[in-house]
């Protein structure tokens, strides 16, 4: 009998980049809702305009660049960025906002490096970059919490704002959106107010949970929980959260140590905007990311210093994006200079030509 | 289950997979029949190949040399059965390309009549070296699938102290089952095997290593040990990972120690033996039955029964796969050893040889999916047991920078297939260091090839010049001979004419060496009258052009 031959391991392969995405796009479902909850329909309004754009975008290039469409597609991963952006932008964000910062992730921060795998950065992070740099105005549109004395939009008021910026006629531009409380504190401690007077002011005090911002602390707190549940089911690696996690607890607790009024304390670091989100789901997209063990160690705590360092000292409230950036930029040498020892080999001996000098030879 | 007391090691990566041993381990081993013709490949093992002894039309008794180790690193190959030998051809023999190699052809004679053999039953008191002799004579090599010849591997060589002999009865691939059954089933044999190793390389201690999903096999050999009350051979409980029968890693789980990527075991002082080897041995050394038959394991979804058969080498596998009810309709792939790193065989007409411990008929409905781009997740390197960088070899292997590759150690794989089992995009990755590793072995060949034509042609180039300056040398000296002559010669004359007195012995040399001028000129003309010839007809050939 004759019989067909392939190469070992013969066994099917389990996994696939496609259920990778799927799993970490169901995990982000608990704190999605919980965003919605608090924050409005503008969240689910942001995700499925993204979603659009993205797939829109992402089919586009591919038939640009002559790759089959159907895998790529499917993947998840152009939906991923697509959710990753939408949750990080202003609820009542216009939707050509989304959809400039949506089309910029996918055409150029992924496709023009070589599509899926082959971008250095995180697209959904240099998507964020580019509208907030551009259009900062417009990335102030973050709407507060659900809270006893307000009521959100409703769901078609919500389409009628991004969509064509009409305020429902009761409201004012500054009855509904305000900024967050990460903005709030940074500004008030600039204007001389202690910590604890700021979480007891009688205008900005309600915006303040029990641990972080409040709402926020719940998105967070299910982020926390399914990032968690990913790392524990090896979908992710725990090191990166790890480390950005860390390095936070150690500043944070540090300046608040120094001086507790004018340093914001660990918890409300770790609870206020996107922060669980960036340090499960952002921050650990594997493309972008080192690879070693200790590199994956070293990114994430990198990370976590750039977002203190940007929160404390910077002029934009939060730094995920600007953190994350930075750190891919570094992921390729801190993969070289934390390679492995090799089994039976005495100590890791760095390849002589690495970066990329070949061409010499 | 009774777990050791001693303490284990881990090594780095590897996985645990769906074991599918218990569906051949029912049955007990059956002998397979006497096959009417028994294909014998020369060379069954790493190394040379042995020197045929026997010619088309002789008759031979099993257990008969058929052909003799050659070199050091070689094996002798009997005849596994009594008949005559019928055909010494190239024929097709199992290798994943499917190559052809010399064979001896038995037709067997139904009578399965020995030599004279002549066991040993006293082999403590024969010298080690005479004890390898017979493990040499009798053409054993590793069974656990590499047939390293097992006389070069038990001799260690005036400096290696061997502290700890492991008998690795892991057995971590999926599927397979020979040696699980052959401890179940030889377990005296296997310890007896156990204690020749240990002597004839003067190990102070004996560790069988078995993986936790044997209990029957760990429970025999145990029953054996304690019965002959022996105190330097343990059974040590492994945990079931792949590849925990990886010789360096299965160190690394006893001792914590790790073979230098460059070495030996022996370096750090260890030996490592596959069960059936020892099995082997011990019919060798105490049976003197040289090795002329293996436990196989016949398993997989696309065969009807499963189950281990004690093969005469030199049995064609499809009459295995009848013994054991055929194929089912969904048969896709005939693999000769285990789901991780068996290879596909492409027909079933080919011979069982020492290194064949499985024939797995997989049904799998192939999973064509085309490979994705790496998404850089890094999951081949948390399973990779040589704590290598499979992605960054990867990346490397597919842009063809073989320098780089090798920098980072792709000849420390060891080709288990974990990464490529673990990862999401479905890259074929082991594929990938194959191929860069026969590249790298094809430029070195060609390198060596070069450099010795390089060293050839600068031979020869010296060899011109040396000729060269020689003729000048004697080119120089004929004239300054001449010369000399010449004014010899007027010398001469000069006083001739002075005298005017001929020398008669003078003038002969004189007229002689006018009679050779005139010759010469002679020929010249002649030379040049035929270049002029040759010149002339050249042209008229031109313009009849």
């Amino acid at each position: 009998m004759q019989f067909k031959t392939a190469t070992s391991p013969h066994l099917a392969q389990q996994n696939s980049v496609q259920s990778v995405m799927y799993k970490v796009l169901l995990a982000m479902l608990p704190g999605t809702i919980a965003m919605i909850v608090f924050f409005g329909w503008g969240v689910l309004v942001n995700i499925i305009l993204a979603s659009v754009v993205a797939l829109s975008c992402e089919a586009l290039m591919l038939l640009l660049r002559k790759r089959p469409l159907k895998p790529y597609l499917l993947d998840g991963s152009a939906l991923l960025t697509a959710t990753l952006l939408a949750l990080a932008l202003p609820q009542l964000a216009p939707w050509w906002l989304t959809l400039i910062g949506t089309a910029f992730a996918i055409i150029v921060a992924k496709h023009l490096y070589g599509g899926l795998g082959f971008n250095p950065f995180n697209p959904a992070m240099v998507g964020y970059i580019v509208v907030i740099i551009s259009f900062p105005r417009e990335m102030t549109q973050w709407v507060p919490p659900l809270l006893d004395d307000y009521t959100l939009l409703t769901f078609s008021e919500t389409l009628r704002v991004i969509f064509h910026g009409e305020l429902p006629l009761t409201y004012g531009w500054d009855a509904i959106t305000m900024a967050t409380p990460l903005d709030t504190v940074k500004t008030q401690l600039g204007l001389e107010l202690s910590i604890n007077e700021i979480e007891n002011h009688k205008e900005y005090g309600s915006m303040f949970g029990a641990i972080g911002g409040f709402g926020w602390e719940w998105a967070n707190g299910l982020f926390l929980m399914t990032g968690l549940y990913l790392c524990i089911k090896r979908i992710i690696d725990w090191r990166i959260p790890a480390g950005i996690i860390a390095a936070i607890l150690v500043l944070s607790n540090l300046f608040a140590l120094y001086d507790y009024a004018s340093f914001t304390p660990p918890t409300f670091h770790l609870f206020s905007g996107g922060f669980m989100l960036g340090a499960f789901f952002i921050a650990t997209d594997p493309v972008t990311a080192a690879t070693t063990t200790k590199g994956r160690w070293l990114y994430g705590a990198g990370i976590g210093i750039f977002i203190y360092i940007i929160r404390t000292w910077g002029s934009y409230p939060d730094g995920i994006a600007f953190a994350v950036i930075l750190m891919n930029m570094a992921a390729p040498l801190l993969d070289y200079y934390t390679m492995p020892r090799a089994f039976g080999h005495r100590w890791n001996e760095f390849p002589h030509h690495h970066l990329g000098d070949k061409d010499e030879e | 289950m009774s777990l050791n007391s001693r303490h284990l090691w881990h090594f780095h990566g590897g996985l645990k997979l769906p074991s599918n041993k218990a569906v051949s381990t029912i049955k007990p081993i059956t002998r397979a029949l006497l096959p009417k013709r028994l294909v014998i490949p020369v060379q069954q093992h790493i190394g040379e190949a042995g020197k045929l002894l026997v010619k088309v039309g002789d008759s031979v008794l099993k257990g008969q040399v058929l052909a003799q180790a050659s070199s050091y690193v070689s094996a002798s190959i009997h005849a596994p059965s009594s008949g005559k030998v019928v055909e010494i051809e190239e024929l097709p023999v199992p290798h994943p390309s499917g190559l052809s190699a010399l064979s001896v052809v038995i037709e067997t004679d139904g009578e399965d009549k020995w030599i004279e053999l002549s066991p040993l039953h006293h082999p403590n008191t024969k010298s080690p070296t005479e004890l390898r002799q017979l493990i040499r004579q009798a053409g054993i090599v590793g069974l656990g699938g590499a047939a390293f010849p097992t006389a070069v591997k038990v001799n260690t060589g005036p400096h290696a102290e061997i502290d700890t002999l492991i008998i690795n009865g892991a057995e971590c691939e999926p599927s397979i089952s020979c040696d699980d059954m052959l401890m179940r089933h030889y377990a005296s044999e296997v310890i007896s095997g156990c204690g020749l190793i240990q002597y004839i390389v003067s190990a102070k201690h004996c560790l069988i290593a078995i993986e936790d999903n044997k209990p029957e096999a760990i429970a025999a050999l145990r029953a054996v040990i304690t019965e002959k009350a022996l105190h330097t051979i343990e059974v040590v409980v492994v945990p079931t990972i792949y590849p925990t029968g990886g010789e360096k890693q299965l160190i690394k789980v006893l001792s914590n120690k790790e073979v230098p990527s460059d070495g030996f075991p022996s370096d750090i002082g260890v030996l490592v033996q596959n069960v059936g080897t020892a099995v082997a041995i011990h019919k060798a050394i105490c049976l003197g039955e040289p090795l002329i038959s293996r436990i196989v394991t016949i398993t997989g979804e696309g065969v009807q029964q499963a189950h281990n058969m004690e093969v005469l080498i030199g049995t064609p596998m499809s009459e295995l796969i009848e013994q054991s009810g055929g194929y089912h309709d969904d048969a896709a792939k005939l693999i000769m050893g285990g789901p991780m790193m068996g290879f596909t065989l492409q027909t079933d007409h080919l011979p069982v040889t020492k290194a064949c411990n499985c024939l797995l008929v997989s049904n799998a409905a192939e999973q064509t999916a085309d490979a994705m781009p790496c998404i850089r997740c890094g999951a081949c390197a948390t399973v990779c047991p040589a704590q290598l960088l499979p992605q960054q070899l990867y990346w490397h292997a597919s842009s063809k920078n073989f320098d780089l590759v090798q920098e980072y150690h792709l000849f420390d794989c060891i080709e288990c297939g974990c990464c490529n089992h673990v990862c999401p995009s479905q890259i074929p990755l082991v594929q990938y260091y194959r191929f860069a590793k026969t590249e790298i072995w094809n430029q070195e060949r060609d390198r060596i090839k070069s450099d010795h034509a390089r060293i050839r042609h600068e031979f020869r180039q010296q060899r011109l010049d040396r000729e060269k300056k020689e003729r000048d040398e004697k080119l120089r000296k004929k004239k300054e001979l001449l010369a000399k002559k010449k004014i010899a010669e007027a010398e001469t004359k000069k006083t001739a004419d002075e005298t005017t007195e001929i020398d008669p012995k003078k003038a002969a040399i004189e007229a002689a060496m006018q009679r050779v001028k005139d010759k010469k000129s002679a020929q010249q003309t002649a030379t040049t009258n035929l270049t002029s010839a040759t010149e002339s007809s050249n042209e008229k050939s031109t313009q009849e052009q």
